[in-house]
């Protein structure tokens, strides 16, 4: 038994190194006064000073922070009717080819999605109402039609482990089912919603492949600039850049952390007390 | 726990009392799968209505039917005189009480006894003192600004009552209401529950499979068995004149024997029994075809045990004490016959301590009155 | 005794309260009923408006797309026109003309470079996913089997770097297997080689980026198996006499065969059309499939020939997508049912 967790806690500790070394060594080098990963210049910020001057670079990251906004927006609103679509009604008869095609997208090389969507583009580009250009709607639609999935996995999950006699109960007390979904549903399911929103919002930030083939000439996403930036070799500014993303993240994920983590025990305490107060004698 | 109901005249006794709530031929099939079977009942305004079965008999489902969550197959409902086959839950007058409750997680205790009350778009002032009200007779007033989770299982079954009652319906069903309660807890709601049916006058139907529980709620109860009804009648009726085999079995405890008649009369009937080994008379006829095999139903509680031979020459056996059991208020002898059955008598503890007390592998003979017996054909 | 803070109102419920009024007042207003009641007339129910929303944006944006790109995979390549392909139907003589060119495919068939590049992205995929289990599994094992307390935190920490640039991970990874890199520092520093290893744009350093990249997605489907594991099996097991290893080869291994599955299909088949890491952390002569199709479609300006590596791609991929689905299915219904 002692080889066994000694085995596995080596597993893990290897296993976190591998993660996080890379991540460790972005970070370190961000503050290297020295270009070169060689040579350790003296700990400096003018990879941070650079960072904030390149222009392009910059207006290449609020494109994409845009992007990913809407789309999260859109994911979530149609990747909550999916999941719901899912997780309730058992019986229609497209329901598998409609859970295939929600799940696909999760699996699908990115290189396949990105040149069918492409393709789309273009043929629809002689329809009146379709932007010309390739841009800001295309690689939205792109990206929201990639992440919905996520969304719709974790919805449906949240959907599958509550209680549907709520919602019938709501049916029962007399709402129609549109004021059960907005009044019940929806509130019980919010925070599924929220992490849906976060999720899908990460990744059309990070996405390079999809935003590539939608994109027109003259867009560029953060991802496009920081792939033509690395293909010609190290630059510390991404280093910069990295850190800050990172920074971002972590403070983000400790606090949503720390906040859960509180509220469930809050939560726990509250059940504890109320049973122990019924299960005293009644003075 | 008899409700004052079956002191007045019962309902269901008097023709010209129209019924409340009409149940007729109402079946449901999933695929294959027959869960209900062409159930036809009658329940009164004002009844505590059981329906009571084992697992996958079909009350759940007939319930569900009831609240507009199943659409029957066949057959038709009618609540007061209106046909529900077309309305959906959220338009009936029947509320429902789920077995885990389904309190609304994120709303007060407050929130959700008004939550029905809201849907109706009634004015505040009215919803206000409509909620008060409720949770003043549910005696919950002080925790009404609490959420469903900093409530205990008893004070959240409370709410959800409260919940369905507050819109005043005609009709409220109720799923296995008292399940998640520990015994303690389960006597003194049981009470309760019919105390506050009595105050507002409401028609309870409880869907449940323990048998005390409906023994103690019901002014009526229909046991289901795959799908069907096999008996209705008052607590009383159905555990001392049971229909068929399956009835009598269902309900407490019972010794079935299997015989053949004897001496067939109007006013009498002897019936020759090998699991008893001896004769059985019952006080009445019993109308059956000639050589029919029939069963005697006897409660553990109508056999007396004695030492000494009783004087009736049927209605009795000899056999060994096999097993005691100790119950406190009463004890639970199981006892085998000459003929190889082993029956089961329960005695209450008269007295605290008593010398000549029946012990293991002593010989004692069985018997008991004519009256006890119940003959059932199937 | 009180609950913590009875009266207490969070940021989050008085947001929901402020919904709930919302709702109540849009969906009691007169225009709503009307609309709602015209809709159902329409035939419009709820129901299938719901179904319609994803449906209809799949269909366009999903499925159709996979259409055009089969149709364009038959279509003729037309090197300056824009768009670089030919029409698939085509009036001439007051008759439809369909030309249907099988050409694209032929060529993928007959130049070795294309069936090479399959093979080895099944390959590289493959063996990728053999190294992601081999690590995935013992972490996953290990955090399923920790203290509930700490569970959490180190789910995050497999979760975090999913959460930061895949793209800057990669670039990472350019950095530390340089020639100048920290790991050949290392190993000049402790004398074990006297040259800096090549390791950078080499398969080697491709698997790595790949491993790297997608161990989260085996570690998580494996976890959530693991983590509903019935401990007092194993406990059983041990107690009539088994030993350990032996009851984890036949008790918990057999049972997490749906999560190794699901990881497995969740890394083989989007590696399998891997672009990035193959681009930024491969060599020349590391052939993915998915460079080849972007290679195709970018530098050669070639739709059609795209087109068509994308359609057998996806024909070799259905089997394993198929399989997926299939996984997916059991595990929501099961957990419905829970």
């Amino acid at each position: 038994m002692r080889n066994r967790s000694f085995f596995l806690l080596t597993a893990l500790v290897l296993g976190f190194a591998f993660l996080y070394i890379p991540i460790l060594s972005m970070i370190v080098y961000s503050f290297n006064e020295s270009r070169l990963v060689t040579v350790w210049g003296g700990f400096s910020v003018k990879w941070y000073g650079e960072l904030f001057r390149n222009r392009q670079l910059l207006e290449s990251a609020w494109l994409s922070f845009r992007i990913a906004a809407v789309t999260a927006t859109g994911a979530v609103v149609i990747g909550t009717l999916a999941g719901f679509v899912l997780a309730r009604f058992k019986q229609f008869r497209t329901r598998t080819m409609f859970a295939g095609m929600v799940t696909a997208p999760l699996v699908m090389p990115e290189v396949i999605t990105g040149l069918s969507l492409l393709l789309l583009f273009v043929a629809l580009a002689p329809l009146p109402f379709v932007p010309d250009t390739r841009g800001f709607s295309t690689i939205t639609i792109a990206h929201i039609t990639l992440t919905l999935s996520y969304v719709t996995v974790v919805v449906r999950s949240r959907l599958a482990s509550m209680d549907e006699s709520i919602e019938e109960a709501a049916m029962d007390l007399g709402a129609r089912p549109v004021a059960v979904f907005m009044k019940i549903t929806l509130p019980i399911i919010a925070p599924a919603m929220i992490s849906g929103w976060l999720l899908a919002f990460t990744l059309s930030l990070d996405d390079l492949v999809i935003a590539s083939f939608t994109a027109g000439p003259s867009t560029n996403t953060l991802p496009m600039m920081i792939f033509s930036t690395v293909r010609r070799g190290i630059t510390p500014q991404i280093n910069a850049l990295a850190t800050i993303m990172v920074g971002i993240v972590t403070v983000f994920v400790i606090v949503a952390g720390i906040l859960m983590a509180r509220q469930e025990r809050r939560r726990q305490l509250d059940m504890r007390l109320a049973e122990a107060a019924a299960a005293a004698p009644r003075g | 726990m008899a409700s004052p109901m079956e002191e007045r005249k019962a309902p269901w006794l008097d023709p010209d009392a129209a019924p409340y709530i009409r149940i007729e031929g109402i079946s449901k099939k999933f695929g294959d799968f027959v869960a209900v079977a062409d159930v036809t009942l009658n329940i009164y305004r004002g009844e505590i209505f059981c329906l009571l079965g084992g697992s996958g008999c079909g009350k759940t489902t007939l319930l569900r039917m009831l609240a507009g969550f199943e659409r029957p197959t066949t057959g038709k409902i009618f609540i007061d005189g209106v046909d529900m086959s077309d309305v959906p839950p959220y338009d009936r007058p029947v509320n429902m009480m789920f077995q885990s409750y389904a309190l609304f997680p994120h709303m007060t205790v407050e929130q959700n006894v008004a939550f029905g009350l809201k849907q109706e778009g009634l004015p505040k002032a009215e919803i206000a003192s409509r909620v008060a009200e409720m949770l003043s007779i549910v005696k919950l007033e002080q925790f009404a600004k609490r959420k469903p989770h900093q409530l205990s299982g008893g004070q959240r079954q409370r709410v959800a009552l409260a919940r369905a009652l507050v819109k005043r319906p005609k009709l409220l069903l109720l799923d296995e209401p008292l399940a998640a309660l520990d015994k303690k807890l389960r006597e003194h709601t049981q009470f309760e529950l019919v105390n506050i049916q009595e105050r507002l006058g409401v028609t309870f139907i409880v869907v449940t499979h323990d048998q005390e529980e409906a023994m103690t709620l019901a002014s009526r109860i229909g046991v289901m068995n795959q799908g069907r009804i096999v008996q209705v009648g008052t607590p009383h009726d159905i555990y001392e004149f049971p229909n068929t085999r399956f009835v009598a079995e269902f309900i407490g405890n019972v010794n079935m024997f299997e015989g053949v008649i004897l001496e067939d009369e109007p006013d009498h009937v002897l019936i020759e029994s090998r699991e008893l080994g001896g004769n059985i008379y019952v006080g009445h006829g019993v109308s059956t075809a000639p050589e029919a095999i029939v069963w005697t139903a006897v409660r553990p509680e109508k056999m007396v045990l004695s030492r000494t031979e009783p004087e009736d020459k049927n209605n009795r056996a000899t056999g060994i004490i096999k097993e005691i059991a100790y119950m406190g208020d009463l004890s639970i002898y199981l006892v085998q016959l000459d003929s190889g059955k082993i029956v089961r008598v329960t005695q209450p503890n008269i007295y605290r301590h008593a010398e000549d007390q029946f012990t293991w592998d002593e010989r004692v003979w069985v018997h008991w009155h004519h009256t006890a017996n119940v003959v059932v054909t199937e | 005794m009180a609950p913590t803070n009875p009266g207490y109102v969070s940021l989050g419920e008085r947001l929901v309260l402020w919904m709930d009024q919302l709702w109540s007042t849009v969906l009691d207003s007169a225009p709503y009923r009307w609309s709602a009641g015209a809709m159902r007339r329409v035939g419009l129910h709820g129901r299938r408006l719901v179904i319609a929303v994803p449906w209809l944006w799949l269909l366009l944006f999903f499925l159709i797309p996979f259409v055009i790109v089969l149709k364009i995979s038959f279509a003729e390549t037309r090197w300056l026109g824009t768009p670089p392909y030919g029409p698939l139907f085509e009036w001439a003589d007051a008759q439809l003309h369909i030309r249907v060119n099988l050409a694209n495919y032929l060529y993928l068939i007959r130049d070795a470079l294309y069936v090479k590049a399959f093979l080895s992205s099944l390959k590289v995929a493959a063996i990728s996913t053999i190294f992601c289990l081999l690590i995935g599994y013992p972490m996953a094992y290990a955090i399923a089997r920790t203290d509930p307390r700490w569970r959490n935190v180190l789910l995050l920490l497999v979760i975090l770097p999913f959460w930061t640039s895949f793209l800057l991970r990669v670039y990472a990874w350019m950095g530390l297997l340089g020639n100048n890199g920290p790991i050949n520092q290392l190993l000049m520093a402790l004398g074990l080689i006297s040259e800096p290893l090549a390791m950078l744009n080499t398969d080697f350093a491709m698997y790595i980026g790949i491993v790297y990249s997608y161990l989260p997605f085996m570690i998580l489907p494996l976890y959530s198996n693991l983590e509903k594991h019935d401990l007092t099996l194993l406990e059983a097991a041990v107690d009539l006499g088994c030993k350990p290893f032996k009851a984890f080869l036949s008790i918990t291994l057999p049972l997490s065969m749906p999560g190794v599955i699901a990881g497995s299909m969740l890394v083989f088949i989007p590696a399998v059309g891997e672009f990035v890491i193959p681009r930024l952390l491969g060599g020349t002569d590391s052939l993915m499939i998915g460079r080849v199709l972007w290679d195709e479609f970018f530098l050669n300006r070639n739709w059609p020939v795209a087109s068509a590596v994308a359609v057998v791609l996806l024909i070799v991929l259905v089997i394993p997508i198929m399989i997926f689905q299939r996984y997916q299915m059991k595990e929501t219904e099961a957990e419905e049912r829970r």
